[in-house]
């Protein structure tokens, strides 16, 4: 077969772009297993299959009850204090009863007292996520292992695509370098960059330590952490006593944080 | 044939030197914007897409309306559209290109955007989406310039190039309906939770699309020696006519079940764009002006004699294509957003560098399209014969 030269450029061209990426495309789906873990794990690190958290808000009195818990998470995990609101960053904060459950709201006979309650809010880290069902490169993927909904700061494109996708409003977006507005920097956890998507990440890092998660330690009892599906966990045992819900659960994502209201005896 | 867009009167290089100050312009605004973040948006936590994406999903439907040139002709034999079939798939590629740009600027960090290709991940609509994106890209790009090289030297276009043009219908379809499903699969946003989404997508792509096209051809005919002829323009208004008719009746499904229903999730993104929520009415002059402009570009193209004359065809096509910018461009991505996960409603309106950045972006596309335009002018003129 013969050629001339701008025949030549033309297939040269063409088969340049056809082989760009379409190696990477096959041996990617292929491997299908890029999930990171430690060398060797420390003994010490809690283990679960499926990691749950039960809030108790009744144990929850005085706002400072609630920042507490706020503090301590945003604290250990730099997460920055930024003056405007659309630029905000947050793990974990509070809002009402009608904000928190709005599909269970507009209801004026309501008990005053839980209408006026704050809630705990933060990533329900869902059994069945539609952040991860979304996210176009598994920069927030579910862990095999115990569940847990993680983040990899350091893949995500900032497509926000997991932001529309979360039901919860768990993410948050890096509009502005967030280093700045980090007031005492913890050296070891990563600040993070502009253009990229955080949330709670149930302190993955503390459980390899054998910690538990900041909010839990900070909460005085009023947030429990443990295995959901071990029925001798002392959240299963809770969950058997009292009377719990979960956030939008007809959404069928499965949220792993299970709500005790209290509040009155007929509750 | 490139060659013929290197040459042109000086009217030519003026608007091809406007449009390099607007892409100047854009750029030194996305650099500010890729050093100090997307801060410099009117984005926020609550409203995280705007602008950028809502133009990315009225371009998908500009590019996917190529298509309702390419079923009449080469399915049909509809000989009266083979003279402009060009300029609807030159318009893809210039539409499809601001698609992709649009994508890129609204990145938080653009430059990990091979991410994508190095962790494919299939049951992201985003993936697809980038799939079906560039397929279409390239199918118009092939097609486009074979055919037309093929008329500048008067011969029959190879034969390779007819299972392409056949596969860019199914494709053109797609790409529309895979963007749909970026938003229609996403639980607890109830404007997008819907199953006429992607129906709807295409019904306002198939009127908006093709009334951009009727507005290019007639442009055409004033600055050129080619003449996209009456009746090729005429048979088009009618397309838009039915387009638009199915996409104000979608529309009004949606108004319909969310309304009757009185499920206030479904009912507020709806009031919240029409009438305003809890004193929130940004959007309402533009949502409610969009409707009027979509009704009264509708009656003027039903009527036979406002939609044969030009006069009344241009003003009807151009409410079209605001009504279904605004309705797509606005309130449907903002829509989508209000009120927030929590009831709450959070306002979002662009900001200068946004727009600068938007309107760069367009001259890009615009750019892109005067090129090839131009190169589809000079053939057609020379040769005003075509018959494949």
């Amino acid at each position: 077969m013969s050629m001339n030269r701008r025949q030549f450029l033309t297939l040269a061209g063409v088969s340049t772009v056809l082989g760009i990426g379409s190696g990477t495309v096959i041996t990617g789906i292929g491997k299908g297993n890029l999930e990171a873990s430690q060398a060797s794990p420390d003994p010490k690190a809690k283990k679960a299959k499926r990691w749950g958290f039960v809030v108790d808000v009744s144990k929850l009195k005085t706002g400072e009850d609630y920042q507490k818990c706020i503090d301590a998470c945003h604290n250990i995990h730099n997460v920055p204090s930024h003056k405007e609101k659309r630029h905000e960053v947050k793990w974990i904060w509070t809002d009402n009863y009608e904000h928190a459950f709005p599909n269970a709201a507009e209801d004026k006979f309501m008990n005053k007292e839980l209408q006026e309650k704050n809630f705990l809010l933060f990533c329900n880290h869902c059994a069945n996520p539609a952040c991860v069902r979304v996210c176009p490169t598994q920069a927030t993927f579910k862990r095999k292992s115990d569940g847990i909904v993680m983040q990899d700061m350091h893949r995500c494109i900032g497509c926000r695509f997991c932001m529309a996708a979360c039901p919860f409003g768990a993410r948050s977006f890096n509009y502005i370098d967030p280093r700045p507005a980090v007031k005492v920097e913890n050296k070891e956890f990563p600040t993070r960059m502009i253009g990229v998507v955080e949330k709670c990440t149930a302190c993955y890092e503390r459980l390899a330590i054998g910690k538990m998660p900041a909010c839990a330690e900070a909460s005085n009892g009023a947030i429990v952490f443990g295995d959901l599906e071990d029925p001798n966990s002392e959240v299963r045992k809770l969950m058997a006593e009292k009377y719990t819900i979960r956030r939008k659960p007809e959404l069928g994502t499965q949220p792993s944080i299970y709500y005790v209201i209290g509040g009155g005896e007929h509750v | 044939m490139f060659e013929k867009a290197l040459s042109g009167s000086g009217r030519y290089w003026a608007w091809i030197g406007f449009l390099l100050a607007v892409i100047a312009v854009g750029f030194l605004a996305y650099m500010k914007q890729l050093n100090e973040g997307l801060g410099i948006t009117g984005l926020s936590r609550d409203v995280s897409w705007g602008f950028y994406i809502a133009q990315f999903t009225f371009l998908v439907g500009v590019a996917a309306s190529a298509v309702m040139l390419v079923i009449p002709y080469y399915l049909h034999n509809f000989k009266k559209y083979g003279k402009i079939v060009i300029l609807g798939e030159f318009l893809a590629v210039s539409a499809v290109t601001m698609c992709m740009l649009f994508i890129l600027v609204d990145m938080g960090q653009p430059m990990r955007v091979l991410n994508v290709v190095l962790h494919p991940t299939p049951n992201s609509v985003m993936f697809w989406d980038a799939v079906v994106l560039n397929g279409y890209l390239m199918l118009n790009i092939i097609i486009g310039w074979i055919t037309l090289g093929a008329d500048k030297k008067q011969v029959a276009p190879p034969k390779w190039v007819k299972p392409l043009i056949y596969l860019s219908i199914p494709w053109a379809v797609s790409i529309h309906t895979v963007t749909a499903f970026l938003y229609a699969g996403l639980p607890g946003r109830h404007l997008w939770l819907t199953a006429i989404m992607a129906a709807r997508f295409l019904a306002s792509a198939f009127a908006g699309g093709p009334a951009i096209l009727i507005l290019l051809a007639l442009i055409v005919r004033k600055y050129s020696k080619f003449d996209p002829g009456t009746d090729a323009i005429q048979a088009l208004a009618k397309t838009v006519t039915y387009a638009m008719a199915a996409n104000v009746f979608f529309f009004l499904l949606e108004v319909f079940t969310a309304l009757y229903s009185g499920i206030p999730g479904h009912a507020h993104p709806i009031v919240y764009l029409f009438a305003g929520l809890d004193g929130h009415t940004m959007l309402v002059p533009w949502m409610r002006a969009a409707a009027i402009l979509a009704f009264i570009g509708l009656g003027l193209l039903i009527y036979p004699k406002t939609r044969e004359n030009e006069g009344t065809l241009k003003f009807a096509l151009v409410a079209v294509i605001i009504a279904a910018w605004i309705d797509k461009g606005m309130g449907l991505v903002v829509g989508g957003f209000v009120p927030n996960p929590f009831e709450g409603v959070t306002e979002y309106s662009p900001t200068a560098p946004e727009l600068a950045i938007t309107f760069g972006v367009y001259a890009v596309g615009l750019l892109v399209l005067t090129l090839l335009y131009k190169v589809a002018i000079a053939v057609r003129e020379e040769n005003p014969a075509v018959d494949h």
